[in-house]
């Protein structure tokens, strides 16, 4: 085939049109919080995503769960309106409220008509600002959170991962399960979770995301409305950074399941890591690229040993982990790990070919309109951009960054980031 | 009352900025074609459904709709087997492929000026699909994976699947999509033959769009891609009707888990007629009350007031070629029984039997509708899925602002009345799973 010449002229086509195809507007507000707009009036609505540093990663070891707790509880009930009156007004007006919370942030999102937007950012202000954190709720809900985690504690992803991230990071909080642990969940207090709401969720360590229908001027007093009278700044110490592991770890552990769960991985990448991109093009190749990638072409196209095999980089403040996964029937698992533990000495040992990698910056070049063709992915991008104070620019150089990735960069980042005999893995299932 | 349905109909106009989008336009060879513009970002859908389910298996060959798409995958004469999704991945493009009771679809996601690409990949694999039996070997050995991964290690699906088969007798919804395990391990690739010479002709699909395209040209690209293959004469598809269930049912699984969990299904109508039917409409508003937004009825009543459960669902699709179910699910709190939770959730559907629902709840279900519908223009994807499934199910994409007004029409005497016509006892079939640690599945 001819299409020798004609990538490099494809992709260099398309870093020129990305740019500046989605206009960030950015400002402080007066009380401290980080603020990005996208103003868009195609469609009579607005989202908004308000962020804060407070992950599981904000947890102790002994009170494991309040940072998840606590964001949960702010939304039981705030100022003058219980936890029905939340939700029942942002019923009356079709409005969503969601959020998220993972190792890093906790925070809110709201989507709502722009015409109802008022009496949204009226409640969503509220539980930023007032929350009530009733004793009688939080007994409730401390008893569904260790009910959730017993009935969770018989499904073998959940296992996995939990072991997963304990075996990784070992005594750096990213060991800390999001949802906590039973015996700690137990020992909550109030006063622990208003200690833990005064010192986090503060206007300085606030970034406030905004897509839809309205105007600058809007989105400004909406933002004001945001951060104003919150708790006055509290200086935390930063996240330690993330020890390499110095030997392998595996662990077996039996299940009544009849697949094993298997996790293989590595501390990965922070945001804003140089090594980013040519880890982020050199895994699509490995297990990234959906049909194409190479853990799925050996484990399921060549020899169906399983329907899920993929592999990625989760980047997060500090390293987030580099993770292989796959479930095989449980006799297969030692013939799949092979494969798999294969697939991966390969690929560090060698890297992409020249072939991979054009096929891998086809994909992620020519799809990355895709990424920005709603206004939710939009303000989730936004929110990403403002947590980690990556550059404003993140989106309009995407492409350009991937095009200048080389088969030798991805050799090389791999091997100085991934060393496959330090590595941890967890297989939950096969009996030991 | 008066107020809310006004506020519908201007979302509505809002709703449809050109009168005529989406368009539609029937092939000579019977394959129907959708195109709604949306310029928002240059990027389109292109889903092809074909009406082929797991509602047109026979025992047996369960799992079949499912197995050959994963088998759509494994190439073509022209386009040989890891081609079709190597070609969109270099063209930028995202796809997959999902079959339902009722159909199966593929789509691709791409930059708008790739289409021609995924229609020529697409209508190639309408008529010649190689099915080889090496291949088949290895993808029948995935899809068993998936079941296992899905199903026989999830207790939740695996109770929700026994309660299908049980809830339904007559027709083939009590048929899990993915197919028994049994079925899966002696299915052949001539079964897989008969089922793509059965099903995958144009006159049994419906080709939907949605991006930033011009529909003239969009319906250009169709007939040269699609508009050479020929119609096959399809199957008389049986009505399999449920007849009426005629007593309680209840059953118990056991599987590996800490926690019981629990399934009240109530079967119910289906919109067939989507401008003269109206319970199917009070269903969707009842289930909004009960589980429409945080603090709805069941969440309220059986988590907050007075806890007896940890989570508690209702729902109901009401669209559908087969029968319907009104389905309640919930996992008691520790210290309760799945008793103590059916009898909580009995109590909430004697209050609506005997009170009805509020002006307040009715207003807040109906402003949920007319936002959401709203929101889901936000996704292209999801817009293109509500064409596809409307067309799938015997209906009409034309059909989504019908609904739309006829859920905003809803009276409380009407939820009332569907509440008490349909939660009756004999009716109803209750599934508990009863923890069994660490024992062995049924299979």
């Amino acid at each position: 085939m001819l299409n020798k010449f004609l990538p490099g002229f494809l992709l260099l086509a398309f870093s020129i049109s990305a740019h500046a195809i989605l206009p960030i507007q950015h400002w402080q507000t007066p009380s401290g919080a980080r603020v990005l707009f996208v103003e868009n009036h195609d469609m009579p609505m607005v989202d908004i995503k308000v962020d804060f540093s407070a992950g599981s990663s904000r947890d102790t070891e002994k009170k494991s769960g309040l940072a998840g707790m606590t964001r949960y509880m702010m939304t039981r009930g705030a100022g003058d309106l219980d936890e029905d009156e939340i939700s029942g007004r942002l019923a009356d007006i079709g409005a969503n409220l969601g959020g998220d919370f993972d190792r890093d942030m906790a925070g809110f999102s709201v989507r709502t008509l722009s015409s109802k937007e008022g009496d949204a950012i009226d409640i969503l202000a509220k539980i930023l600002k007032s929350p009530r954190f009733e004793e009688k709720i939080l007994e409730r809900e401390k008893k569904r959170a260790i009910a959730e985690i017993r009935d969770a504690q018989t499904d073998p992803g959940y296992v996995s991962n939990k072991t997963f991230y304990k075996l990784l990071y070992a005594d750096h909080p990213y060991a800390l399960p999001p949802q906590g642990e039973i015996d700690t969940l137990k020992t909550l207090t109030r006063q622990d979770v208003l200690d833990f709401y005064k010192d986090h969720y503060t206007a300085e360590r606030e970034v406030i995301a905004i897509v839809g229908d309205l105007t600058r001027d809007q989105a400004q007093a909406i933002s004001n409305k945001l951060s104003e009278g919150l708790q006055p700044d509290q200086p935390q110490p930063s996240l330690p950074d993330v020890p390499l592991p110095v030997k392998p770890i595996e662990k077996d552990i039996a299940f009544p399941s009849t697949q094993s769960h298997i996790l293989i991985g590595y501390p990965g990448v922070a945001r804003g890591d140089p090594d980013y991109f040519p880890l982020l093009v050199g895994n699509y190749v490995l297990g990234g690229g959906g049909f194409e990638s190479r853990l799925l072409n050996e484990v399921r196209e060549k020899r169906g040993l399983a329907y899920s095999v993929y592999s990625y980089f989760l980047p997060l403040e500090k390293k987030g982990p580099f993770m292989v996964g796959l479930q095989t029937r449980k006799d297969q698992t030692k013939e799949a790990l092979g494969i798999v533990w294969k697939t991966i000495d390969d690929f560090i040992a060698k890297g992409p070919t020249s072939k991979d990698l054009t096929a891998a910056k086809e994909n992620l070049i020519g799809g990355f309109p895709l990424r920005i063709d709603s206004n939710r992915k939009i303000v989730d991008y936004l929110a990403m951009i403002g947590f980690y104070n990556l550059p404003l620019t993140y989106l309009d150089d995407f492409t350009k960054k991937i095009g200048e990735v080389t088969v030798g960069e991805i050799r090389d980042a791999f091997s100085r980031r991934v060393n496959p005999h330090d590595m941890v893995t967890v297989v939950v299932g096969s009996g030991g | 009352m008066k107020r809310i349905r006004i506020a519908c109909l201007v979302l509505l106009f809002a709703a449809s900025p050109a009168f005529s989008n989406p368009y539609m336009e029937t092939l000579p060879n019977g394959l129907k074609v959708v195109v709604k513009e949306d310029r928002r970002a240059p990027v389109v859908v292109s889903q092809i459904w074909y009406k082929a389910g797991s509602i047109d298996e026979f025992n047996g060959t369960t799992g079949l709709a499912h197995a050959l798409e994963h088998m759509m995958f494994k190439g073509t004469k022209m386009v040989p087997a890891g081609q079709f999704s190597k070609l969109i991945a270099a063209a930028g493009g995202r796809e997959n492929a999902f079959t339902m009771q009722d159909y199966t679809a593929f789509f691709q996601e791409l930059d708008k000026t790739k289409l021609p690409l995924a229609m020529r990949l697409e209508s190639d694999r309408m008529k010649n699909l190689l099915l080889s039996e090496k291949e088949f070997s290895k993808e029948i050995r995935v899809v068993m994976e998936e079941r296992r991964m899905r199903t026989e290690d999830q207790p939740h699906a695996l109770l929700y699947e026994k309660m299908m088969s049980v809830a339904f007798q007559e027709s083939p919804y009590r048929r899990p999509v993915i197919g028994w395990m049994n079925d899966l391990q002696n299915m052949t690739i001539e079964d897989v033959r008969n089922w793509y010479r059965r099903w995958y002709a144009p006159n049994n699909a419906t080709l939907v769009v949605v991006g930033d395209v011009d529909h003239e040209k969009v319906f250009a690209l169709a007939k040269k891609y699609y508009g050479r293959i020929r119609p096959s004469k399809l199957p008389v598809r049986k009505p399999q009707v449920e007849p009426p269930q005629i007593g309680i049912k209840r059953i118990e699984v056991k599987a590996p888990a800490n926690l019981p969990y629990m399934l009240m299904a109530y079967h119910v109508p289906e919109i067939r007629d989507a401008e003269h039917d109206w319970e199917p409409y009070a269903l969707d508003v009842l289930a909004g009350v009960f589980d429409g937004y945080d603090a709805a009825r069941l969440d309220k009543a059986l988590t907050r007031d007075n806890p007896v459960a940890i989570s508690v669902g209702a729902g109901y699709e009401d669209t559908g070629r087969g029968p319907g179910l009104f389905v309640i699910d919930a996992t008691p709190s520790p210290g309760k029984s799945v008793l103590d939770v059916e009898s909580a959730v009995r109590a909430q559907l004697e209050k609506i039997v005997k009170d009805g629902v509020t002006d307040e709840e009715l207003k807040r279900v109906k402003a949920q509708v007319t936002a959401s519908h709203v929101f889901q223009r936000d996704s292209m994807f999801y817009q293109a899925m509500q064409i596809g499934q409307l067309e799938s199910v015997g209906l009409s994409y034309k059909d989504i602002n019908v609904m739309l007004k006829k859920i905003g029409e809803v009276t409380a005497d009407q939820v009332k009345a569907v509440a008490k016509k349909y939660f009756d006892d004999d009716n109803l079939t209750v599934a508990v799973l009863v923890p069994a640690k660490g024992g062995s599945h049924a299979q």
